[in-house]
């Protein structure tokens, strides 16, 4: 049982959660709220990575993240390091690749607002950012929560962009994922056989928790 | 001291007009629908900008499409009631009116509760909105909109998602209410009969224009003013007092202008009651006539006859401290000299006086 790489993967999806959340609530709530030209291939974009196969888009972010390429360079003069095969760049592949499963629940979910309720907190006097916090928030909430129990759990199951984009570092890169197909490879079927029904066990808890929390997902009184 | 309203627009919905409200004064903005009365509503909470319009209250400029000044919503001090209630599903009917009261408030649960209770809803304060009936929810919706403190109080079709008899208590809560409404209101509503039992003023707006405005009798003698909205739903209210059953199933009541007989009403001897008087159901006579079926004959004064683009007029009579009114004829009332002053007699079928016509008066 590798631990490291369990920590690994548990430490990759809640980043990837932390920074998606505030860019899904951003990006969701205006593409619900906001018709525009090209709004449609805004949401082409977003669903991209959801039908582009791993090892293409994993492709394209190596290459983007390369030191020499605009974002790797930038990443280099400003924080130090490299991008491709570390795990603030596995961070970075992950909140590109989870856009869709974040942004679009997201979305619905204030979609799911009625005009009326929104033009009822204006007229109620409520600022904008007040009615954010005191309306808008609390009723996109089930939404949200959707949102960032998709992008958990598909974070730590994601294989093909973490290889391209990380590799198989232990302790940097090596998630979960990674480190059962290396323990195929090495023919130690049982270990691939105990982190896999780990991993099959932390995924079907966490979405057994949201399915039991969903009729409590109301907006809570206040 | 007052909000004053002058719009212009060419589409989506048509619109040209202008009018005003003083303090604590209902004006019902009356028309069918599509007429723009909601856009209209929704222009002076700052929901929709008409491409030429200017809002103001108490002086304070709301929107001057000319002096590019254009306030949004949460900073117009409105209250808004809509058809929907639209109440915040997530907070309880208190929460819902604590809302609406301005940020750093001191008491904000007191106040909603005094609030709640103004509009007879002390007791459902925390209940959310899906656990309350609709005319509930439409006073929760009441009680958010007064809690801004509002300098205008907006009304749009307030009472048509609840039943008859909840709209009917809903009217008594508003007259009951209006000792604190110190602000102008605007009510926007198809009904012309809830417009004649709520508001003081009333403009009737058609195809975004005012085809009529004025006081509420004015208005509802103007046959030219309310065509649109049906002639036959003109009437009037008539205050009497019950003196008691008279036998073969009829109730005798008195009224200032002589007894008038009913079909059996189920009211105690010497209430008040209101009788809706339905204009076409009048028929005006300059002696009193013998030898005719009608039961009621009440005398009455003459105070104008308004004709119409066609051959009907509209009289009004007035009968004691009532008034009412008659649809005849042009001709007929060109026959019978009737013009203000002239002394005449109001002949009203006791069988054409519908049972939901009379309401308990007062409180």
């Amino acid at each position: 049982m590798d631990w490291t790489a369990l920590f690994l993967s548990l430490r990759l999806a809640g980043w990837t959660v932390v920074i998606l959340l505030p860019v899904a609530v951003l990006a969701g709530r205006f593409l619900a709220w906001n018709q525009f030209r090209g709004k449609r291939l805004v949401e082409a974009l977003v669903l991209l990575p959801l039908v582009l196969p791993p090892t293409v888009f994993g492709f394209y972010l190596l290459l983007a993240f390369g030191a020499h390429r605009p974002i790797g360079a930038f990443w280099r003069d400003t924080f130090g390091g490299q991008l491709v095969f570390s795990f603030q760049g596995l961070v970075l592949a992950s909140v590109i690749f989870n856009l869709p499963f974040a942004i679009q629940p997201t979305q619905r979910g204030f979609e799911a607002i009625p005009t009326d309720l929104r033009e009822a907190a204006a007229c109620c006097g409520m600022s904008p950012l007040r009615a954010f916090w005191q309306v808008e928030l609390p009723l996109a909430w089930p939404g949200l929560v959707t949102a960032m129990v998709l992008t958990f759990a598909h974070t730590l199951g994601e294989f093909g962009i973490v290889l391209m984009v990380g590799g198989s570092i232990p302790g940097e890169t090596r998630t979960l994922a990674i480190s059962i197909y290396d323990r195929v490879q090495a023919f130690d079927d049982r270990s691939a056989a105990i982190m896999s029904a780990v991993l099959l066990a932390i995924t079907l808890v966490t979405i057994m928790a949201t399915l039991a929390l969903a009729p409590r997902m109301r907006p809570r009184r206040r | 001291m007052a909000l004053e309203v002058a719009a212009q627009a060419a589409g989506p919905i048509p619109l040209d007009l202008q009018f005003s409200a003083a303090p604590g004064e209902i004006l019902a903005l009356v028309g069918p629908s599509g007429a723009g009365k909601s856009t209209l509503l929704r222009s002076i909470a700052g929901l929709w900008t008409p491409t030429h319009a200017r809002v103001a209250v108490n002086g304070d400029i709301w929107l001057d499409t000319d002096r590019r000044i254009n306030l949004p919503p949460h900073r117009r001090r409105v209250g808004l009631v809509v058809q929907s209630y639209a109440l915040f599903p997530h907070m309880t009917a208190a929460g819902n009116v604590a809302a609406a009261l301005p940020p750093g408030h001191p008491h904000p649960r007191a106040e909603a509760g005094h609030l709640l209770a103004l509009v007879g809803l002390a007791d459902v304060a925390d209940r959310l909105p899906a656990q309350l009936s609709g005319g509930q929810q439409q006073r929760v919706a009441l009680a958010r909109a007064l809690a801004r403190a509002p300098s205008a109080l907006l009304l749009d079709e307030p009472f048509s998602a609840v039943d008859l008899p909840t709209r009917e208590r809903l009217y008594a809560g508003i007259h009951r209410l209006r000792d604190h409404l110190k602000m102008p209101v605007v009510l926007v509503t198809h009904d012309l009969e809830e417009a004649r039992l709520l508001a003081d003023r009333m403009v009737v707006m058609e195809a975004g224009r005012a085809v009529g405005q004025g006081t509420v009798p004015e208005v509802m003698a103007d046959p030219a003013a309310l065509r649109g909205m049906g002639l036959r739903a003109v009437a009037a209210t008539l205050h009497a007092r019950v003196v008691g059953p008279d036998g073969d199933g009829l109730t005798q009541l008195e009224t200032a202008g002589g007894p008038l007989f009913l079909p059996r009403l189920d009211e105690p001897p010497g209430r008040q009651v209101r009788v809706r008087i339905m204009a076409h159901d009048v028929i005006l006579s300059r002696h009193r006539p013998e030898g005719l079926s009608a039961l009621n004959i009440l005398s009455g004064t003459v105070r104008s006859v308004t004709a119409g683009d066609g051959p009907g007029a509209m009289v009004r009579v007035a009968i004691g401290e009532d008034e009412i009114l008659a649809r005849i004829t042009r001709r007929s009332a060109e026959a019978l000299g009737l013009a203000a002053g002239v002394e005449c007699f109001a002949i009203l079928k006791a069988m054409s006086v519908a049972r939901g016509a009379v309401s308990p008066a007062g409180d």
